[in-house]
């Protein structure tokens, strides 16, 4: 929640963004109080769990996208890419067969160095092709899905090995103390982004990118080094969130993660990071994604929205709920 | 006097008919197979079905020459439909991707004297084709629904819908009218857009918020095994079985298995565009009328006719 932007003087600063990072959180509050006076179901322990470790995959992508999006790219290409590392490791999984920790571990290593390599393709031909993000990303898009779609030849491509699959399960139904291991895993992600954003000088140097690329130039900062690095981020956060994602259904099919990059994005709007860089908040973005997942709950679980008008109401809530963090921060 | 005629007439036809015959295997005939790229796991299933299809039928019938082509798209594949009529096709075997765009294109190609075979989804004008190979969707539902009031009796039902579209709107209402006048109540549905993830995530919602849930209408076989692990996760008994549909072979096989969350399956086959093309061949190798609509029955899968519907090697 430490606030990173340039050029605002020092005491205005201070509160009027203390306010801005606060709102995400707020908006979470009163979500969670309607959901609650809609159905009484919604405050039950298991509901609630359910719903936040739902948002784990979403949270740990939009993450790497704050990176990106704070230094003022775009990248469309997550959803895809989440499918293409899922539809890999399970593959790897199947090839290398064996039951046991060393398989499991190479599949995992396996799906974070891919996604590191397709946030790296991202990174490089942005900047090196100096071409526009939305166009390369949109292209490595169609790519990565594609390649998906080829390698489960249209259907679906499962994990095998039932016994490989039933020690792997615990990553996402198992809990540490009570607390699922996915939220465990996003937490810890966030953590250390926001470690890396705040507390670095790489950090302050995406910021200062997002902000304003000659500016940053001119002072010195390795623009293409740091672009680079974001999309790498980004490919990073990808494969952490399949290593979650693959043991709750053990498969991966063609419509694996369609639509996850809006999602994403979104969260990180929500969150309070800004659409053209410069400013980026990480722990905003966890709790955006987690109200988008609430406000799906909420839908399934509230009795008087048609199944044919779920989509305008979750919209609607999600336009409100920026209205009124916005409305918070001019109050003030 | 009258009998020798007679005999010399069936002489003279079978003999007629006979040559028809010899000469229909010398003559060579294309049949041009157009359909949509494997973009999820039904669609995976017709174009392995496709590609099968037409080797067997090279293999059965010498001459004939059968090209599949697969498009991801609407416009892709009206492009395709040209390519295809550029190489002389007799007859087009197609797959619409939606009615509105491709009634034209396949027009077209029906006006250089192709014959036509339409599959699946009809196309508006339905002057155009000559044989009509056609999945029933609203049987799909009905013997949905039939299976629930004979098997479950009595009870709360879930409904997992899949995308807004015909096809789903259907299967729904059909399924809704077969339980009318039965003890089988639906107390909840919702779209989960023919998506594991989704199914996963409606069923987690659907157990919290509903104590007591009977039976689960996936409607897909892909969104049954979202809920299937839903349901586990809920450690829930309430839940007696979860019926899906389509024929996926996982699905299948534990129907085959005996498994008791799977008693029972209904089919919506990818391969009727093995049928259509059966019949498109028929139409130059066979002595007899093809021309017609036939629609292909969704079946109830049980345990008992399940390895007829289970194909290993497919891709769904």
């Amino acid at each position: 929640m430490t606030e990173t932007a340039l050029r605002t003087d020092a005491s205005r600063r201070k509160f009027s963004l203390d306010m801005r990072a606060l709102s995400p959180f707020l908006a979470l509050i009163v979500l969670a109080i309607a959901g609650a006076l809609i159905n009484p179901d919604f405050l039950t322990a298991s509901n609630i769990l359910n719903v936040v470790t739902r948002s784990a995959f979403i949270a740990i992508i939009a993450v790497g996208a704050t990176f990106v999006i704070s230094g003022g790219g775009l990248d469309l290409s997550v959803g895809s890419m989440a499918a293409l590392v899922a539809g890999v490791m399970i593959l790897t999984l199947n090839w290398l067969g064996a039951p046991g920790v060393s398989t499991l571990a190479l599949g995992m290593l396996v799906a974070v160095s891919l996604g590191a390599a397709c946030g790296l393709a991202n990174g490089l031909i942005v900047t090196f092709g100096r071409i526009e993000p939305f166009i390369v990303t949109l292209g490595t898009m169609g790519i990565f899905r594609s390649l998906v779609i080829w390698l489960a030849a249209g259907g679906t491509i499962t994990m095998r090995n039932s016994e490989l699959r039933e020690l792997y399960r615990p990553v996402y139904f198992g809990d540490i103390a009570g607390v699922p291991v996915p939220i465990i895993a996003f937490v810890v992600v966030a953590a250390i982004g926001a470690l890396i954003l705040y507390k670095t000088s790489f950090g302050r140097h995406v910021i200062a990118l997002g902000s304003n690329e000659d500016v940053a130039r001119y002072s010195g900062v390795p623009i293409w080094r740091v672009r680079t690095l974001t999309y790498v981020i980004q490919g990073i956060c990808v494969g952490i969130a399949i290593l979650i994602y693959v043991p709750r259904l053990g498969s991966a099919t063609p419509t694996t993660g369609l639509l996850w990059e809006l999602q994403a994005i979104t969260a990180v709007v929500i969150g309070g990071t800004a659409l053209r860089g410069g400013l980026g908040r990480v722990w905003g973005t966890v709790a955006g994604a987690i109200i988008l997942e609430l406000v799906a709950n909420i839908m399934v679980l509230s009795n008087f929205v048609s199944e044919f008008l779920v989509g305008a109401v979750q919209g609607a809530i999600i336009i409100i709920a920026m209205l009124v963090q916005r409305s918070l921060q001019r109050g003030r | 006097m009258r009998g020798t005629a007679l005999k010399l007439a069936t002489a003279a036809g079978l003999l007629a008919g006979l040559t028809t015959a010899a000469l229909a295997q010398q003559k060579s005939v294309t049949i041009g197979v157009s359909i949509p790229a494997a973009t999820h796991g039904w669609t995976g299933g017709v174009v392995y079905h496709a590609q099968e299809t037409a080797k067997a039928l090279e293999k059965a019938y010498p001459g004939l020459k059968v090209v599949v082509k697969t498009s991801p798209d609407g416009a892709s594949q009206a492009n395709a439909l040209d390519d295809l009529s550029a190489q002389k096709i007799d007859a087009l075997v197609v797959l619409p991707f939606n009615s509105d765009e491709l009634t034209n294109p396949v027009n077209e190609v029906k006006k250089r004297g192709t014959f036509i075979t339409v599959v699946d989804r009809g196309l508006k004008d339905p002057s155009i084709q000559d044989i009509y190979v056609a999945g029933n969707n609203p049987e799909f539902g009905r013997v949905a629904g039939k299976y629930f009031v004979d098997n479950l009796k009595q009870g709360n039902v879930v409904i997992f819908r899949g995308i807004p579209t015909v096809i789903d709107e259907e299967r729904v209402t059909n399924f809704e009218k077969a339980l009318q006048g039965s003890g089988v109540k639906v107390i909840d549905k919702q779209y989960a857009n023919w998506n594991r993830d989704d199914a996963f995530r409606v069923m987690q919602d659907y157990l919290s918020k509903h104590p007591k849930i009977d039976a689960v209408w996936a409607s897909d076989d892909d969104m049954a095994l979202g809920v299937m692990e839903a349901i586990r996760q809920a450690k829930r008994d309430d839940v007696k079985f979860v019926l899906g549909g389509a024929g996926m072979k996982d699905i299948v096989k534990r129907v085959m298995d005996g498994d008791k969350m799977t008693p029972a399956n209904v089919s919506y086959p990818p391969a009727m565009i093995s049928t259509a093309m059966y019949v498109t061949a028929g139409q130059f190798f066979a002595n007899a009328p093809m021309r017609g609509t036939y629609v292909i029955n969704a079946e109830l899968i049980t345990k008992d006719n399940a390895k007829n519907h289970y194909f290993p090697n497919s891709p769904f």
